[in-house]
C-alpha cells in the first residue's frame, strides 16, 4: 500500500501534469537576413511550443523544411545548403522562465527563458529575451532574437553569388491554449 | 523496500532533470503538417531528359546547352571542342504545378515546346510515396528539304513527345527516376524506322556534396514488338554521365552523352552515337532563374 502510494506520488512529481500545460499550435517563427543585394526572409506557420506553468520549462518545436520563402529558389538553397533539412529535420528551443509568472492573472511582462537553441545538429546555450501576455484563454508570446550563424555551423561558401548576412534576426509569436490531450 | 523507495525517488529526480525534453517529446504527438520532399533533382532536366521538378510560380528559366564535336573527331577538331550545337530556352512556371516552356536547338535546327505539369509531390504521408509529374513535348524540324530527309508539307516536319516522370528522393543524397516515354515522328529519317517509339529512361543523381551532384540517365527504346523490328540498328540507347554544379544563382550540369541532340526526340529517337567507338559528346547546360514574383520582393519582416 505504501509502495503504491509512493510509486503514483512520484510520478505525479516527475511528469507534468496536463493541467499545467499550455500548447500554441500553428504558432509563427519567421526570420529576416538583411544583405546589400537582396534581403532574405522565411516563415513557419507550423510552429509548436508548450509551456509547464507549475515548472516554468517551455520547448519549441519545428520542421526546418517548413519555412517558406517569397523566392522559391531561397527556399531550396535554405534547405539544401545552408540547414540541410534532409539530415536536421527539427529545429527546437528548450528552457525555463527564470522571472515568476503568475498565470492567474491577465497581464504583460517581460521574461527571460534560458536554455538550448538546437538548430542545424548543433545545441547553443542562449538566454532569449520575450514578452509574455496571460489572457483569459491562456498566453501570449513576442520574442525577438538574433541568431549567428556560426553558432550552429552553418557555412557560407566563397563560391556563391548571393550575399547571406552572418546574423539573421528571429521573430517568434505564439498564442497559448490550455493544453488539451488528443485521446 | 527502503531500496526501492529510494530508487523511485531518484527515478522521479531523473524525470525533473529531463522535464524539458519531456516537453520536447510531447511536442512530437502534434501534428505539423505534411513535409514535402524538396529538390529532388537541382534543376528541371536530369541530363538530357526532363525531371521531375518544375519552375516554381512566375519564376523564368533561361537555359543554354551545348554539345560539342565527338571526343573521336581527332586534333585537326580538337577532340570536338572546334564545333558545337546550341539550344536556347526559355522555360517559365505558370504555378508551383504547371510550367511550359519553348527552345530552338541548332541541331536539325528544331524547335521544341513542352508543358510540364507535376501531379504529386513526395511527402511524407504514406499515401505520397513519389513524386510524379507528366510531360509533353512537340518539336519542328526546319532544316531546309533534302534528298536524305524530304518534306513534302509541313506536317511532316512535326514530333510529339509524352512522358510520365517518376521519382522518389530516397535521402538527402540519392534520388532516382523513371520516365516511361511515347514518341511519335511524323516522319522518319530512315525509312526501317518505325513513326511510333516506347521506351523509358531510368536516370538518378548522387550528391558528392551540397552543391555538387553526380548524374546519370539511360534511355531504353524498345527495338522489338512481337517478331518485327520496330528501330533501325543505327540508332542507340541514350547513355549519359555528368554533374551537377549549384553556385546560388546558377546551376551548371556538365556531361558526356551519345547523343548530341538535346530535345526529346533526338536523344530518345535518333541517337546515332556509341560510347564504345568513342562518339561521345562533352557538353554542358547553364540553367538561371529569375525570379518575376513581385511578392517575392516583399519580406515577412
Amino acid at each position: 500500500m505504501k509502495l503504491r502510494l509512493l510509486i503514483v506520488f512520484c510520478f505525479l512529481f516527475g511528469k507534468a501534469i496536463a493541467q499545467d500545460m499550455l500548447i500554441a499550435r500553428n504558432a509563427q517563427v519567421s526570420f529576416f537576413s538583411e544583405t546589400p543585394l537582396e534581403n532574405i526572409s522565411g516563415l513557419n506557420k507550423n510552429v509548436t511550443a508548450i509551456l509547464n506553468t507549475k515548472s516554468n520549462d517551455i520547448a519549441v518545436k519545428m520542421q526546418v523544411a517548413q519555412f517558406e520563402f517569397p523566392n522559391k529558389l531561397m527556399q531550396e538553397h535554405f534547405n539544401e545548403n545552408y540547414l540541410e533539412s534532409d539530415k536536421y529535420p527539427v529545429a527546437s528551443f528548450t528552457g525555463k522562465i527564470q522571472e515568476k509568472v503568475d498565470f492567474g492573472k491577465e497581464g504583460t511582462q517581460t521574461i527571460t527563458a534560458k536554455g538550448m537553441l538546437n538548430m542545424h545538429g548543433v545545441a547553443k546555450e542562449r538566454t532569449l529575451t520575450g514578452k509574455l501576455t496571460i489572457t483569459k484563454t491562456g498566453a501570449t508570446l513576442a520574442c525577438d532574437f538574433t541568431v549567428p550563424l556560426t553558432d550552429h555551423k552553418i557555412e557560407i561558401p566563397k563560391l556563391v553569388f548571393e550575399k547571406i548576412a552572418e546574423v539573421i534576426t528571429v521573430k517568434a509569436n505564439y498564442s497559448f491554449v490550455h493544453f488539451e490531450s488528443k485521446k | 523496500m527502503k531500496k526501492l523507495a529510494i530508487f523511485l525517488f531518484l527515478l522521479s529526480g531523473l524525470q525533473v532533470v529531463s522535464a524539458q525534453d519531456d516537453l520536447l517529446k510531447m511536442l512530437d504527438n502534434e501534428s505539423t503538417g505534411p513535409l514535402y520532399a524538396t529538390a529532388t533533382f537541382k534543376s528541371t532536366r536530369v541530363i538530357n531528359g526532363q525531371s521531375v521538378e518544375t519552375i516554381a510560380k512566375k519564376h523564368l528559366d533561361f537555359r543554354i546547352s551545348h554539345r560539342f564535336g565527338a571526343l573521336n573527331s581527332g586534333f585537326s577538331n580538337l577532340w570536338g571542342l572546334d564545333e558545337s550545337r546550341i539550344r536556347i530556352g526559355l522555360e517559365y512556371g505558370l504555378t508551383d504545378r504547371l510550367m511550359i516552356g519553348a527552345g530552338r536547338s541548332s541541331y536539325q535546327k528544331t524547335y521544341d515546346y513542352f508543358a510540364k505539369y507535376k501531379l504529386l509531390r513526395q511527402s511524407n504521408r504514406w499515401f505520397e510515396p513519389v513524386s510524379i509529374a507528366v510531360f509533353a513535348g512537340a518539336y519542328t524540324n526546319t532544316m531546309p528539304t533534302s534528298p536524305d530527309m524530304k518534306f513534302y508539307n509541313n506536317l511532316e516536319r512535326q514530333m510529339y513527345v509524352g512522358q510520365v516522370l517518376i521519382a522518389r528522393k530516397f535521402n538527402d543524397r540519392v534520388s532516382l527516376q523513371l520516365s516511361p516515354t511515347f514518341l511519335h515522328r511524323n516522319k522518319t529519317e530512315s525509312q526501317i524506322d518505325e513513326n511510333d517509339v516506347f521506351g523509358t529512361g531510368i536516370g538518378g543523381r548522387f550528391k558528392l556534396s551540397k552543391r555538387t551532384s553526380f548524374n546519370a540517365e539511360y534511355f531504353y527504346t524498345v527495338k522489338k514488338i512481337g517478331t518485327a523490328y520496330v528501330r533501325d540498328p543505327q540508332y542507340k540507347d541514350c547513355l549519359s554521365l555528368g554533374f551537377d554544379i549549384e553556385t546560388g544563382g546558377h546551376v551548371f550540369q556538365l556531361h558526356l552523352s551519345n547523343s548530341r541532340g538535346m530535345i526529346e526526340n533526338q536523344f530518345i529517337g535518333a541517337t546515332t552515337g556509341s560510347w564504345g567507338k568513342g562518339d561521345i559528346f562533352y557538353g554542358f547546360n547553364i540553367s538561371r532563374v529569375f525570379s518575376f514574383d513581385k511578392n517575392a520582393k516583399k519580406t515577412h519582416k
